[in-house]
């Protein structure tokens, strides 16, 4: 008779994807991202690649999976935009790379977390993205508006919990 | 070692892809990013493919939303189609005699202007591109056109709509996406155009900021520039034609960073943040064109004969005041007047220069335009005599001790001149 000995949260909870699931959700969201604020400008306020990241991150609760999987829809959000390659990039690799740290040690299936963490995390992404703007692209002008930034966490925070809920379903348990 | 890359293993694959990325990123900005310019050829092609996997997906969902749009505007919501049709008219009426009273100014100052040998660019052909995706970051301002390069577009070209200007194209993807091309908004923080403030002709640079908005920061302060100030494209970013709105000069604020610089806020002309249609002007010419000659020409004439017809009917209705003027003044005249008028004047006829100019009177009736100031003409003889005016030789004629001339003929019944 086999016997499983489980020694830590990560792998009592570690959840993989559909391959399937994992290529479309990501490049939907990143379609999305574009596609909406042509519809209503505001609407650019949603960072659903940053939600995206997230999920995967703590879901997998694999660092370096987490930070992989920032990097690239980082990378895919960047060539979207007039910016140089690579902004969005290494602020999600962060991103991904905490969110999946967090996951190992944390209850992130709580409601009380993942709004915490969404919050604090769409935060931590404006402030990556502020000064990999300001300081390696050297562009002086650039402002971080804190109340912006609060309203744009508070927003990204509400929308991400019925996302989170539907993409529960496709997890499967390892 | 292995116990090493064991145990930082995770720290080691984060750093190594932020130092992979931060060096992708020193390539890039190697170029100057303040411009707005292209990317060089390596991060075209890598954006390229990422274009060309996004934006079917982006004409799908974009041709899907027409669809819809289309059947509910033209089949389902036609209430009220009347009234705008006939509000329309008026307003086409209104414009047609807008644009009549202003061609004939647009071919003076074409005239003028050629007069001068000034170079004016005029968009000679456009083309017209739908918006089918954004960047969807606030931080770049950057759309996507369902037209590309199979359609003509090149880097660079001017983006407008019939309010204003837009932005630039900024790239087109040739290999992965022949018709889609992107376009930089003016209110990114990397795009700059010429512009001159229309009433105070002061040449400025425009820029966009992170929030979004339209700012003008190289202008000392100065107190004729108020808000409310057209602001026009100038045509020296060599980008933009000349003479395109721009917008409106919102504000006017000291920057506090850069004294003595002033902050304007220009509102643009353009809804830049709800683009449904958009013209790309892939070509000007010093010239206007053919078509729009043609029209101004025609809108000329037409004003030319409106205005001919409007003169002449001002002139008929000056005369016909004149003389209703005429009439009622001889009604008001009283009869102490009028026998005034026909009592002998000391003035000399021949005192009045036009005089000579005026039409022969009836003996006995003073003329009418000289009241009291003409001597009535004498009746004319029935039966003429020696003693009859004119019938005497003048003294001139006559010689001492000479034999008398003989009599002349009777003067003819007709009014003899005084």
């Amino acid at each position: 008779m086999t016997t499983h000995s489980y020694t830590s949260r990560r792998e009592l909870e570690e959840h993989s994807f559909n391959p399937a699931v994992a290529i479309l959700v990501p490049l939907a969201a990143v379609v999305l991202q574009a596609l909406l604020p042509r519809f209503n400008y505001r609407l650019a306020i949603l960072e659903l690649p940053l939600l995206i990241t997230i999920f995967f991150a703590v879901s997998r609760r694999s660092p370096i999976s987490g930070a992989l999987t920032g990097a690239v829809i980082g990378l895919l959000a960047d060539a979207l935009t007039g910016q140089p390659i690579g902004v969005n990039g290494m602020s999600l690799t962060v991103i991904g790379y905490i969110a999946a740290s967090i996951g190992v040690q944390v209850d992130v299936e709580a409601w009380t977390t993942r709004v915490l963490m969404n919050f604090l995390f769409s935060l931590g992404h404006s402030l990556l993205l502020f000064l990999i703007v300001k300081r390696l692209l050297g562009l002086s002008h650039e402002q971080l508006l804190w109340p912006y930034e609060l309203l744009r966490a508070g927003v990204n925070t509400v929308v991400a919990m019925p996302i989170f809920l539907l993409l529960d379903r496709t997890k499967h348990i390892e | 070692m292995d116990s090493f890359l064991s145990r930082f293993r995770n720290a080691l694959v984060l750093v190594g892809l932020l130092v992979v990325q931060a060096i992708g990123l020193a390539v890039q900005i190697r170029r100057p990013v303040e411009s707005g310019a292209a990317d060089s050829r390596n991060v075209t092609l890598a954006r390229s493919w990422v274009v060309g996997l996004v934006s079917p997906v982006e004409r799908l969902v974009h041709f899907a939303g027409h669809i819809v749009r289309f059947g509910w505007s033209n089949y389902i919501d036609l209430r009220n189609v009347r009234q705008q049709d006939v509000a329309l008219e008026q307003q086409m009426a209104q414009l047609r005699l807008r644009q009549a009273a202003l061609a004939e100014d647009a071919l003076q100052g074409q005239r003028l202007q050629a007069l001068l040998a000034f170079q004016e660019h005029y968009v000679a052909s456009t083309v017209a591109a739908q918006v089918v995706g954004t960047s969807g970051s606030d931080l770049s301002r950057v759309l996507y056109l369902d037209k590309g390069a199979a359609d003509g577009l090149r880097a660079d070209m001017p983006v407008i709509t019939p309010d204003g200007i837009v932005g630039k194209i900024r790239d087109i993807f040739p290999a992965t996406a022949p018709h889609t091309a992107q376009v930089l908004l003016i209110n990114d923080q990397t795009s700059g155009a010429g512009v001159i403030l229309a009433n105070t002709r002061i040449r400025a640079i425009v820029r966009g900021s992170t929030a979004g908005q339209v700012l003008i920061t190289n202008l000392t302060q100065d107190d004729r520039i108020k808000p409310g100030e057209p602001v026009l494209t100038s045509g020296g970013d060599q980008i933009f034609p000349r003479g395109l709105p721009v917008g409106t000069v919102q504000s006017i604020v000291p920057d506090p960073t850069h004294q003595p610089y002033t902050i304007l806020r220009v509102k643009p002309a353009a809804n830049l943040f709800q683009l449904e249609e958009v013209l790309v002007i892939t070509g000007t010419e010093p010239k206007l064109p053919a078509g729009v000659q043609a029209e101004l020409a025609t809108a000329a004439a037409s004003t030319a004969a409106a205005r001919a017809a409007a003169e002449k009917a001002v002139a008929e209705a000056a005369a016909a005041r004149l003389a209703a003027e005429q009439q009622k003044q001889e009604e008001a005249r009283s009869a102490a007047e009028i026998v005034a008028d026909r009592l002998p004047s000391l003035t000399p006829p021949a005192a009045d220069p036009s005089a000579t100019a005026k039409p022969k009177a009836t003996p006995g009736t003073p003329d009418a335009k000289e009241p009291g100031g003409a001597v009535p003409r004498p009746l004319p003889t029935l039966h003429s005599d020696r003693y009859s005016p004119g019938a005497t030789p003048p003294a001139s004629s006559l010689t001492p001790g000479g034999a008398a001339p003989p009599q002349p003929a009777p003067p003819p019944q007709t009014n003899p001149e005084p």
